[in-house]
C-alpha cells in the first residue's frame, strides 16, 4: 500500500503476465489481477500476498466486455500512490484455422486491437488526471510484417502497436509514459511445442527486461534485444520479393 | 488444453517418449485436461523431470507438465505449514521463505526438482537419518482421482495416503500439497570434511557422525585394492547469521559433450584431485544454504556433460546389518568395470518413509552414473541383485533398467499399493513406460 504503486495486470492469466505481476511485487508494487478467469487469478494474488507481502487482488476483465471496461476504469478513481497499467492479452489463433473460420479472424481483431483499445482508451483519461504512472503495452514481433504464416494475429498487433504510438503522444503530454513491448519467442502457453522455435526466452526474463525498461522511460523495446535485429532485416525485404517468401 | 506432439526425456537421457504433452498455465485447464480422456495408453504426470528414467513418461500416451502451476497458496507464519499447487519447485521455496528464516524440511539436491515430484517419490535429503521422508511433513493434499473425484487426503486417511505418497504418480494428479517447512537460525551451514581413506573408515565415520543435523558422503568409484570404498564424508550443522544467498552464478553446458571426455582416465584423474582437495585432516567451511543442498544447480543443464549416449544412475539402499559386505561388493563390480563416473554418492538413512512404495530403510545408500555403454544392463542387473540379496531396494526415481521381478521382491508392500490402484484407476487411466516396464499397473 503506501503512497507506492499499484499495478494493473490486464489478462492477468498468460504466463508472462504473471511473472510481470510477481516482478512489480517482488519490487514493492500492489497488484490488481484482471481477467476472466476468477478462480486462476485468485491463486496468482494468494502466491503475490505470500511471497511479496505486498497487496494482491483480482478484478474481472473480458476483452470484448465493452461495457464493462468503463466500470473497471471507474473503479481505478480512488487508488491511492502511482497507478500503472500493463496490457497483456491477446489471442492467437492459427492461421489456417482463421482462413478456415474467418470469424475466428474477426474474433482475433476484436480480443487483441478493439478490446485492448477500448480498456485504454477508458483508463486514458483517468491516467491523464492523475499525471503519472505508465503504460505497458504487450505487440508482437508480427506486428512488424504481415507474414504469410501469421497475419491476422499480426495485423491485430500492429493495430495495437499505431495505437499505443499515439497514446504515447497524448499521454506523454501528462506526465504518463507509454512504452510498447515486442517479444519475440516467448515459453509460453501459445508457443508451447510450436514447431520451429528457436532462443526462447524465459517468461522471468521477460518481466525483468520490461521493468528495467519501462524504469527507464523506454518508448519502444524487443525481448529478447536481438529481435530488433531480425526485424529490422525483415522489414528491410523489398515488398517485391517478401510477397514470394514464406518465413 | 493445448496439446503438442513432444519428446520427452528422463534426466539421464537415456530413455525417451514419444507423446503428446500438454503444461497448462490455468488451474482449471489442469483439472480437465487430466480428466479428459486419454485414450489407450492414458495420462502420466511429469513434473521438472529431475526424475532420471522412465516413471515421468508415457510412450505414446499423454502427458501432463505440471510446471505452470506454480503458485504458493498460503502460509502460516506460526506454524510453518505453506501450501502450494504442485509445480513449485524447491528453488523458489527457499527463494521466498529463507529469508524469513524457514527451509523445507526435505530436500532432494536439486532445486528443480517440484513438490508434487518429491510427494510422489517421497524424497529424502541429506538429514534423512534425522528428519525422514518428505512425505512424512506432509499435512494434507488434495488428489484429483481418475474419475474426476477430488479428495482431501491426510495422513490418518491411511491407504490413499500411502499409495500417493512414494506412489510414482499412479494413484491420482496431486492438486494441492500442505506440508510443515522447518525453522532455521541463518542462511548457511558450517561444514566439516573428512577423508576415509577406505570403506570400512567410511562406514565407521558415518557412524560416529550419525547425530550430525546433515551428513552427505562423496565416495571415489574407481578406487580399488586398499582404497576401495575412499571417500570424503561432509556433516553440516546450521549457523546463525544472515540469511541472504549470495547472487547466483548459473552457468548452461552449452553442447553435449563428446564421448571421450568422460572416460576411465578422466574420471580417475578427477577423483584423485577431489579427494586431494580436502587436506588429510579435514576442513571446516562455511556454505550458504543453497550452494550446501543444490551444489550442481548452478551448473545448468549438467546432464549433457554424458553426450548424446546419456547415463543411468544406479541408487540402492542396503540394510545396516548387511550393508558393509554388499557395499564392499558392489564397489568391486562397480571399479572393475570401469565405467561409474565421478558423481557417486554414499550416505546414511534411517527409517522414515511414508508410503508404500517409499524407498528409504535403516541403511546405507550408495548412488552412482553410469554413461551409458556396451554392457551396462547387465552391470546394473549385478548391482540390482547384490542389493536384493542383502536385502535391499533400489530407487524409482533413479531406475531405468530394474526388472518386474526383483521389484516386487524389493518392494513388499506393493500388494498395498496395487489394491489401491485397483481401487482408484481400475480403468488404467493413469499409466507411465515405468508402469508398463515394471508391472505396477497389475491388479494385486
Ligand atoms: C541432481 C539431482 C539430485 C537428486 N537428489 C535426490 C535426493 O537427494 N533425494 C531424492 O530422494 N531424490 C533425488 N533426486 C530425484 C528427484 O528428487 C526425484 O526424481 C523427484 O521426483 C523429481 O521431481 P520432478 O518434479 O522433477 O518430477 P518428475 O521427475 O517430472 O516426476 C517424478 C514422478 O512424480 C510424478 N508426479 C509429478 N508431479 C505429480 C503430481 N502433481 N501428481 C502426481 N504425480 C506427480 C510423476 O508422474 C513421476 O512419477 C535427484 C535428482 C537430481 C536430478
Amino acid at each position: 500500500m503506501s503512497g507506492g504503486q499499484t499495478w494493473l495486470i490486464l489478462g492477468a492469466s498468460s504466463a508472462i503476465a504473471r511473472a510481470l505481476a510477481r516482478e512489480a511485487a517482488a519490487r514493492g508494487a500492489d497488484i490488481i489481477l484482471a481477467g476472466r478467469d476468477d478462480d486462476d487469478l485468485r491463486r496468482t494474488a494468494a502466491d503475490i500476498g505470500v511471497a511479496y507481502g505486498v497487496h494482491a487482488r483480482t478484478e474481472t476483465f473480458a476483452a470484448l466486455d465493452h461495457a464493462g471496461h468503463r466500470a473497471l476504469a471507474a473503479s481505478l478513481a480512488d487508488i491511492p500512490g502511482i497507478l500503472n497499467i500493463a496490457l497483456l492479452f491477446g489471442i492467437m489463433p492459427e492461421q489456417a484455422a482463421m482462413d478456415a473460420d474467418p470469424s475466428l479472424a474477426a474474433a482475433c481483431l476484436d480480443a487483441n486491437a478493439t478490446g485492448a483499445i477500448s480498456i485504454l482508451h477508458h483508463i486514458a483519461p483517468l491516467l491523464e488526471a492523475r499525471r503519472a504512472g505508465m503504460v505497458v503495452g504487450f505487440g508482437s514481433v508480427a506486428g512488424d510484417r504481415g507474414r504469410l504464416k501469421n497475419y491476422v494475429y499480426g495485423a491485430s498487433k500492429a493495430a495495437l502497436h499505431t495505437y499505443l504510438a499515439g497514446l504515447r503522444n497524448r499521454l506523454g503530454r501528462s506526465g504518463v509514459h507509454v512504452m510498447t513491448v515486442k517479444p519475440g519467442f516467448v515459453d509460453t502457453a501459445m508457443t508451447f511445442g510450436l514447431p520451429g522455435m528457436f532462443l526462447v526466452a524465459q517468461p522471468r526474463d521477460v518481466a525483468r527486461v520490461c521493468l528495467n525498461a519501462a524504469a527507464k522511460k523506454r518508448d519502444v523495446i524487443y525481448v529478447p534485444w536481438f529481435w530488433w535485429g531480425i526485424m529490422s532485416v525483415i522489414r528491410g525485404i523489398p515488398e517485391r520479393l517478401f510477397k514470394r517468401l514464406s518465413i | 488444453m493445448r496439446k503438442a506432439a513432444l519428446k520427452l526425456a528422463g534426466w539421464g537421457r537415456t530413455t525417451y517418449a514419444a507423446c503428446e504433452a500438454a503444461r497448462p498455465e490455468r488451474f482449471g485447464e489442469a483439472v480437465a485436461g487430466f480428466a479428459a480422456d486419454a485414450g489407450q495408453n492414458g495420462i502420466c504426470l511429469y513434473g521438472a523431470g529431475r526424475s532420471y528414467g522412465d516413471c515421468a513418461l508415457n510412450s505414446g500416451g499423454t502427458a501432463l507438465i505440471t510446471t505452470r502451476l506454480d503458485r504458493i497458496l498460503g502460509f502460516d507464519a506460526q506454524t510453518g505449514i505453506v501450501q502450494v499447487e504442485p509445480g513449485v519447485d524447491f528453488r523458489r521455496l527457499m527463494e521466498v521463505f529463507l529469508p524469513r528464516g524457514w527451509l523445507a524440511p526435505v530436500t532432494p539436491g536439486t532445486g528443480f526438482a517440484t513438490v508434487g515430484g518429491a510427494v510422489a517419490h517421497d524424497v529424502h535429503g541429506k538429514n534423512h537419518e534425522l528428519d525422514g521422508s518428505f512425505g512424512q511433513h506432509v499435512t494434507a493434499f488434495d488428489l484429483l482421482l481418475p474419475d474426476g473425484a477430488r479428495r482431501t487426503v491426510v495422513p490418518a486417511d491411511g491407504d490413499l495416503f500411502a499409495a500417493t505418497v512414494g506412489g510414482a504418480g499412479l494413484t491420482g494428479f496431486i492438486t494441492r500439497i500442505e506440508f510443515r517447512m522447518k525453522r532455521v537460525p541463518g542462511g548457511a551451514v558450517r561444514v566439516r570434511e573428512h577423508r576415509a581413506a577406505n570403506l570400512a573408515a567410511f562406514l565407521s565415520a558415518m557412524r560416529d557422525a550419525a547425530g550430525a543435523s546433515y551428513a552427505v558422503g562423496w565416495i571415489d568409484a574407481a578406487a580399488r585394492g586398499a582404497a576401495l570404498g575412499r571417500g570424503i564424508l561432509e556433516t553440516a550443522e546450521p549457523i546463525e547469521g544472515v540469511f541472504a544467498q549470495p547472487p547466483e552464478r548459473a552457468r548452461r553446458v552449452p553442447f553435449e559433450f563428446p564421448a571421450f571426455a568422460l572416460n576411465r582416465f578422466s574420471v580417475a584423474l578427477f577423483n584423485e584431485g577431489y579427494f586431494r582437495r580436502v587436506p588429510p585432516d579435514g576442513r571446516t567451511r562455511v556454505v550458504p544454504w543453497r550452494t550446501f543442498l543444490y551444489p550442481l544447480d548452478a551448473l545448468h543443464d549438467w546432464n549433457r556433460i554424458y553426450g548424446r549416449r546419456g547415463f543411468v544412475q544406479f541408487q540402492c539402499v542396503v540394510p545396516f546389518e548387511t550393508g558393509a559386505r554388499a557395499l564392499r561388493d558392489l564397489l568391486e563390480v562397480i571399479s572393475a568395470s570401469h565405467q561409474a563416473s565421478f558423481l557417486a554418492v554414499l550416505k546414511r538413512m534411517g527409517a522414515g518413509r511414508a508410503g508404500f512404495l517409499s524407498f528409504p530403510m535403516p541403511g546405507f545408500t550408495l548412488a552412482l552414473d553410469f554413461p551409458r555403454c556396451a554392457g551396462l544392463e547387465a552391470l546394473y542387473a549385478r548391482l540390482s541383485a547384490i542389493t536384493l540379496d542383502a536385502g535391499g531396494r533400489v530407487y524409482l526415481a533413479k531406475d531405468a533398467l530394474l526388472d518386474a521381478a526383483s521389484f516386487r521382491r524389493m518392494y513388499p508392500e506393493f500388494p498395498h499399493f496395487a489394491a489401491v490402484r485397483q481401487a482408484v484407476d481400475p480403468e488404467r487411466h493413469i499409466q507411465s513406460d515405468m508402469a508398463r516396464r515394471l508391472r505396477l499397473q497389475d491388479a494385486p
